[in-house]
């Protein structure tokens, strides 16, 4: 990967004056995406936070060319536009090597645009489809997405008396479900780990078929933290194994980042005002069983790349 | 900006120019204004790959400032600093600096 220092003397192609929230984790993650690739490129974005707050009409942030499409098609538009380049080079109407990325939310991609997102994989499109995943619909404040992990509190899954754990229902594994459609290049990244984020996105791009990487993308006011606070917190999702950091490339699995020893689940749901009922003492049984889970799907993970379970 | 007729407008609602929102101000959003102490930073440029807004000018790779124009005040980059070289300060004492010169 280059150095940071190279990387900084290339253009930047997300401007300043896009009006996401102070803080967000999206406008980072596309940086760092945009940085990484190498040719030029075609945007498509799923409606969102990512698309309203960069497109506002009549500004766009993105200096590369974007297509503004419904919130479930941004994987079919993309495929659409990619499916033209492929006939106009093949006609020798265009010569130079043009890279697709779509981009789309949770809500975008686990719930309302995951046909499209399937169709595309299946139909094998040469593009690399990224979803930033903040675990609710953020954009229109804080609605439950299948992506909302188990026991946090948004404005559809309320902690009150009757149910005071918050979302009562485990988060769609979403990038088994991208492994399971045989994609050439699968991963999970983090833009705490940019260098981790950046490589895989080389890589992601440089592989011929529908590639997919699903990315954690830490906000400030759904998950209620300070602004500032961002990296530190999508750093602690990997290291006390909320958001394993790996790629699964024509099925072989590999973990690209194990910490030394995991830190305790809970300190993860500490660091956020959306688990803070949990840490009261009748939710000591919800933490009990997340903590649980959280170790079994670490060695379920550790078993498939073929390295040793952690024994603590 | 000017409001236009649905003349002017290009087709389909485009947007001709690419990257045109660095003409939209976000800095007014700011609390804190991020203050760099120059002789404390290496120009590892760890605040610039984490910042949000695109706001940290780099020349040369060496760390030139802040957009002011867009930087939310988010406190990220004073939060990733590994030399503690970016302090976020009150945008208040600006403002009443500003009115005392004037």
């Amino acid at each position: 990967m280059p150095s940071l220092k190279e990387l900084s003397k290339k253009k930047e192609l997300l401007s300043g004056g896009q009006r996401l929230c102070a803080g967000c984790g999206a406008s980072i993650i596309v940086r760092q995406i945009l940085m990484a690739a190498e040719d030029p490129l075609v945007i498509s974005c799923a409606t969102g936070c990512l698309e309203v707050a960069t497109t506002i009409y009549p500004f766009s942030a993105w200096r590369i060319p974007f297509i503004h499409c419904a919130f479930e098609n941004s994987a079919s538009t993309l495929s659409g536009a990619e499916a033209a380049y492929r006939s106009l080079k093949r006609q020798g109407k265009i010569d130079r090597t043009i890279k697709f990325i779509a981009f789309g939310g949770d809500g975008g991609t686990y719930d309302i645009g995951l046909q499209a997102l399937s169709g595309v994989l299946e139909r094998g499109h040469n593009l690399l489809y990224v979803c930033y995943d903040n675990g609710a619909y953020m954009n229109t404040g804080i609605q439950r997405s299948s992506a909302t992990p188990q026991g946090a509190a948004t404005t559809t899954s309320p902690v009150g008396k009757a149910i005071p754990e918050g979302k009562q229902r485990p988060r769609k594994d979403l990038t088994q479900i991208v492994v399971a459609h045989d994609s050439p290049y699968v991963a999970q990244a983090n833009p705490a780990y940019y260098n981790d984020l950046i490589k895989k996105v080389q890589k992601a791009l440089n592989t011929e078929g529908p590639t997919f990487i699903n990315i954690l993308s830490p906000c400030p006011r759904g998950w209620r933290y300070e602004s500032s606070q961002s990296i530190q917190i999508a750093k602690l999702a990997t290291l006390t194994g909320f958001w394993p950091l790996y790629e699964v490339e024509n099925g072989k699995y590999r973990i690209t980042y194990r910490p030394k020893k995991r830190r305790p689940f809970r300190e993860w749901l500490e660091s956020q005002g959306r688990f803070k009922h949990l840490l009261s003492e009748k939710n000591k049984g919800i933490v009990e069983r997340l903590e649980r889970e959280v170790e079994e799907k670490e060695n379920k993970l550790l078993a498939l790349a073929g390295e040793t379970p952690s024994s603590a | 900006m000017k409001e236009k007729g649905w003349k002017e407008i290009p087709l389909g609602g485009l947007i001709l120019e690419a990257g045109n929102a660095e003409k939209y101000a976000t800095g007014g959003w700011r609390t804190y204004r991020p203050v760099r102490d120059e002789k404390k930073c290496n120009d590892c440029l760890l605040c610039w790959v984490y910042c949000p807004d695109s706001s940290i000018i780099v020349e040369e790779a060496k760390i030139k400032g802040f957009d002011y124009e867009h930087c939310k005040g988010c406190g990220i980059c004073s939060a990733q600093c590994p030399k503690d070289a970016i302090e976020m300060v009150e945008e208040t004492k600006f403002v009443l600096q500003e009115k005392g010169e004037q």
